[in-house]
C-alpha cells in the first residue's frame, strides 16, 4: 500500500466544505423564494399553451454541444464508457431542437414548448458567476410569422411581471438589418463579420477606429457611424431606414416596426426599446434578437430571438423563436426574499405521543405545515421553536394517561 | 432615480480623468483624490465616485457595482471583461511594448517573457508564431531581464524614461493605449439618460481639446 501520510498529500486534500468553482448550494429560504418564482413563471407559460418538457443533463458534444449557442470553452466535457465526448447541457434550446426534430415536429406544428432546468457553463476565471444555474424559457418552433415573435416577447413581459418584477426593460434588435447594412457598404461577408465582431464585443471605440481605417467614402463612413446611435424609442427606426438602400434592410426594419405594433396590442410596448447595434451572438440568431435587463442585476436576466437555422442542424429545417430567463438573476432582481411558510411546531413527550400524532395529521389534512418533534430530542426548546409560527405542547401526563 | 456610480482609477490616470470630467462641467469635489474616503457622493450631480486599482476598474463595472468606469485600454485588453467600451477619452497616452537588454536575442529553447499582462503578452507572441513562456509579475517589471529572470518584458511605456534608466531598450511596440469610458451593459440601458448625457458632454470636451 502507498503511504498517504506525507505532508504534501495533506496540503492538497480538499476540505470537506469545498465545492467546485461556480457551484452553489440553495438554502431553505432561498429555495422557497425560487420555488414560488418558478411556479408563477411556469404557470404563466402553461396558461399560454406551452407544454413543459425535460431532456437529459448529458448530451453528445458532437450534436447538441456543437449546435448550442454557448462557446465551446464554456462547456463541461466528459467521456462515456465508449469514449464519446459528452457535455453537460449548456442551454436548453439545442436539446429541445434535437427532440423537436427527431420526434415532436411530426405531431402538431407550430410547436409550443417550455422548460425549467439547470444548465451548466464552465467559468474561465474567478468566481462570482454561477457555473450551474436554472433557466426557464419557451421555444415556439415551426412558426415563421411576426405574430410568433410578438407572442414570445409578450409572454416574456408577462412572465417577468408574474415573477414579481416591474422595473425591467427589453432591448430589441434585428440581425438581418445589420447584415444588410454592412453588406451594402462593405461588400464582403468577411469584412462584415469583422465589423460585427466589434459590436458583439461591445467595443464601440474599436468599431469607430476600424471604420476610419477603411477605404470608404465619407458618406458610407458616416452611415456606419450613425448606425451606432440607433437606439431608444420607435423614432430610431425612421433614422435607420435612411441608412439602408433597397428592400432587405427595410424588410428587417418593417419586422421591428410590426412587432412593436403587435406589442402595443398586447399592451406591453412600454417595456420595449430598440437597440439596433445589439449583437448577442456571432452567428446563432437569424432575425429579431432581444435582451432583458432588470434593475439591480449587473448582467442581462434573459435573452432570446429568432434562430431559423438550428433545427436544420438536426435534419428538420424549421423556423423558431424563443427566450430563456436566468432564475438566479431574477431572484437577485427581486431583492426581497419570501418569508418562509410558517410551520406549526408540535412538541410531545412520550406519554402523549399518540395525541400529538393525531393532532398533526388533522392539521396537515387542513393544509398546514406541521412539524412533530419529540421533546426529549431537543436541547434548547426556545431556540428550536424560534422560527415556528405556532407551538403546541403535548407534554406530561394527560388525564387519560396518554391513551385516547 | 438612483445614483450613477463611477469607478475611477487610482494613480497616474486619475488626475487627468478628474480634470476631463470637470471640463465637461461636472462638479467634482476638490478633495476627491486626497480624501481617505473610499466612496465619495456628489449629490448635486446625482453621482458617486469610488477609487479602485486601475487593473480592477473593469471588474467593478462588469459586475455592475459601478455603472461607469474609466480604464486604460491595457486593462481592457488584459481582462477582456463584458463591458461597453463607449469612448476613447484620449487621456494618459502610452503604449505596450516589448523590451529587454540591448543586443540580446530570445532564448531558443524556452524564451521567457515577464509581464503584468500575461494575456496580452501571450496573445501577441502567439500571433507572431512564437512559443514563449510567460512569467507573471506584479510590479518593477524592468528588474526581470536585469536579474536574469526573463529574456524580454512586456510592459507599459509612456516616456521611455524608466526603460532608459535601467539600461533596457524597446524591441517592438505592441499597441497604443489611452483611457476609455466603459459602461456596464445593464446600466447602459437602465440608466441610459444619465449615461447618454455623460457621453455627449465628454465627447464635446474631447473634441474641443483635440482642436486646441
Amino acid at each position: 500500500m502507498e503511504n498517504n501520510d506525507g505532508l504534501g498529500d495533506k496540503m492538497s486534500k480538499l476540505l470537506m466544505f469545498e465545492k467546485p468553482v461556480g457551484m452553489r448550494d440553495t438554502l431553505p429560504h432561498i429555495y422557497e423564494t425560487r420555488r414560488k418564482l418558478k411556479e408563477a413563471a411556469e404557470q404563466e407559460m402553461r396558461s399560454w399553451g406551452y407544454r413543459f418538457i425535460e431532456t437529459p443533463a448529458l448530451e453528445y458534444h458532437e450534436t447538441v454541444g456543437d449546435a448550442s449557442a454557448i462557446l465551446d470553452r464554456q462547456l463541461f466535457k466528459l467521456l462515456d464508457q465508449q469514449g464519446n465526448t459528452l457535455v453537460l447541457r449548456p442551454d436548453m434550446t439545442a436539446p429541445i431542437a434535437r427532440v423537436a426534430a427527431s420526434k415532436l415536429l411530426k405531431e402538431r406544428i407550430p410547436l409550443r414548448l417550455a422548460y425549467s432546468a439547470s444548465v451548466y457553463r464552465a467559468q474561465q476565471r474567478e468566481g462570482g458567476r454561477a457555473a450551474e444555474f436554472e433557466q426557464i424559457g419557451v421555444e415556439l418552433i415551426g412558426d415563421n410569422t411576426i405574430s410568433a415573435d410578438a407572442e414570445v416577447i409578450a409572454l416574456l413581459v408577462s412572465v417577468m411581471k408574474k415573477s414579481g418584477l416591474e422595473n425591467f426593460q427589453i432591448s430589441l434588435g434585428h440581425i438581418r438589418f445589420i447584415d444588410e447594412l454592412f453588406r451594402q457598404i462593405l461588400g464582403t461577408e468577411e469584412r462584415s463579420e469583422q465589423l460585427r465582431r466589434f459590436l458583439y464585443e461591445k467595443n464601440y471605440v474599436g468599431y469607430r477606429e476600424h471604420i476610419t481605417s477603411l477605404p470608404l467614402s465619407s458618406i458610407d463612413k458616416q452611415r456606419l457611424l450613425q448606425f451606432l446611435n440607433l437606439s431608444g424609442g420607435i423614432d430610431c427606426l425612421d433614422e435607420a431606414i435612411k441608412l439602408v438602400e433597397g428592400s432587405a434592410g427595410s424588410e428587417a426594419l418593417n419586422e421591428l416596426k410590426t412587432v412593436y405594433d403587435r406589442l402595443k396590442e398586447y399592451n406591453v410596448d412600454q417595456y420595449v426599446t430598440f437597440d439596433l447595434p445589439l449583437v448577442s451572438h456571432m452567428s446563432y440568431y437569424t432575425g429579431l434578437v432581444f435582451e432583458v435587463y432588470a434593475d439591480g442585476v449587473g448582467a442581462p436576466v434573459g435573452n432570446g430571438g429568432r434562430y431559423d437555422n438550428l433545427l436544420g442542424k438536426f435534419g428538420q429545417p424549421a423556423g423558431a423563436t424563443g427566450f430563456g430567463l436566468r432564475v438566479d438573476f431574477l431572484l437577485e432582481a427581486l431583492e426581497q426574499l419570501e418569508e418562509e411558510e410558517g410551520v406549526h411546531c408540535i412538541l410531545f413527550s412520550n406519554e402523549r405521543r399518540v395525541e400529538a400524532i393525531e393532532e398533526a395529521q388533522k392539521r396537515r389534512a387542513n393544509g398546514e405545515y406541521v412539524l412533530l418533534q419529540d421533546v426529549a430530542g431537543v436541547k434548547d426548546v426556545d431556540t428550536f421553536t424560534q422560527t415556528s409560527k405556532n407551538v403546541t405542547f403535548f407534554v406530561g401526563k394527560s388525564s387519560n394517561g396518554g391513551k385516547v | 432615480m438612483s445614483m450613477l456610480t463611477i469607478a475611477m482609477p487610482k494613480g497616474r490616470i486619475f488626475e487627468e480623468a478628474a480634470a476631463l470630467l470637470q471640463e465637461a462641467g461636472y462638479q467634482l469635489p476638490p478633495e476627491l483624490d486626497e480624501s481617505r474616503k473610499l466612496i465619495i457622493e456628489v449629490p448635486e450631480e446625482n453621482m458617486r465616485f469610488f477609487l479602485a486599482k486601475p487593473m480592477d476598474v473593469a471588474t467593478y463595472v462588469e459586475h455592475g457595482v459601478a455603472d461607469v468606469g474609466i480604464a486604460g485600454k491595457d486593462v481592457l485588453l488584459e481582462e477582456e471583461r463584458d463591458v461597453y467600451e463607449l469612448l476613447d477619452l484620449k487621456i494618459s497616452p502610452c503604449y505596450l511594448a516589448v523590451a529587454g537588454l540591448p543586443n540580446t536575442s530570445l532564448n531558443e529553447v524556452a524564451p521567457k517573457i515577464a509581464t503584468k499582462y500575461p494575456n496580452v503578452a501571450s496573445t501577441y507572441f502567439r500571433g507572431k508564431g512564437e512559443q514563449v513562456e510567460i512569467i507573471k509579475l506584479n510590479g518593477s517589471i524592468e528588474l526581470a531581464p536585469l536579474i536574469g529572470l526573463s529574456d524580454r518584458i512586456v510592459d507599459i511605456v509612456s516616456t521611455g524614461q524608466t526603460l532608459k534608466e535601467n539600461g533596457l531598450v524597446e524591441y517592438e511596440t505592441i499597441v497604443g493605449i489611452t483611457s476609455r469610458l466603459i459602461v456596464n451593459p445593464v446600466s447602459y440601458r437602465m440608466k441610459n439618460a444619465d449615461i447618454s448625457k455623460l457621453v455627449t458632454r465628454l465627447t464635446d470636451t474631447i473634441a474641443e481639446t483635440a482642436v486646441q
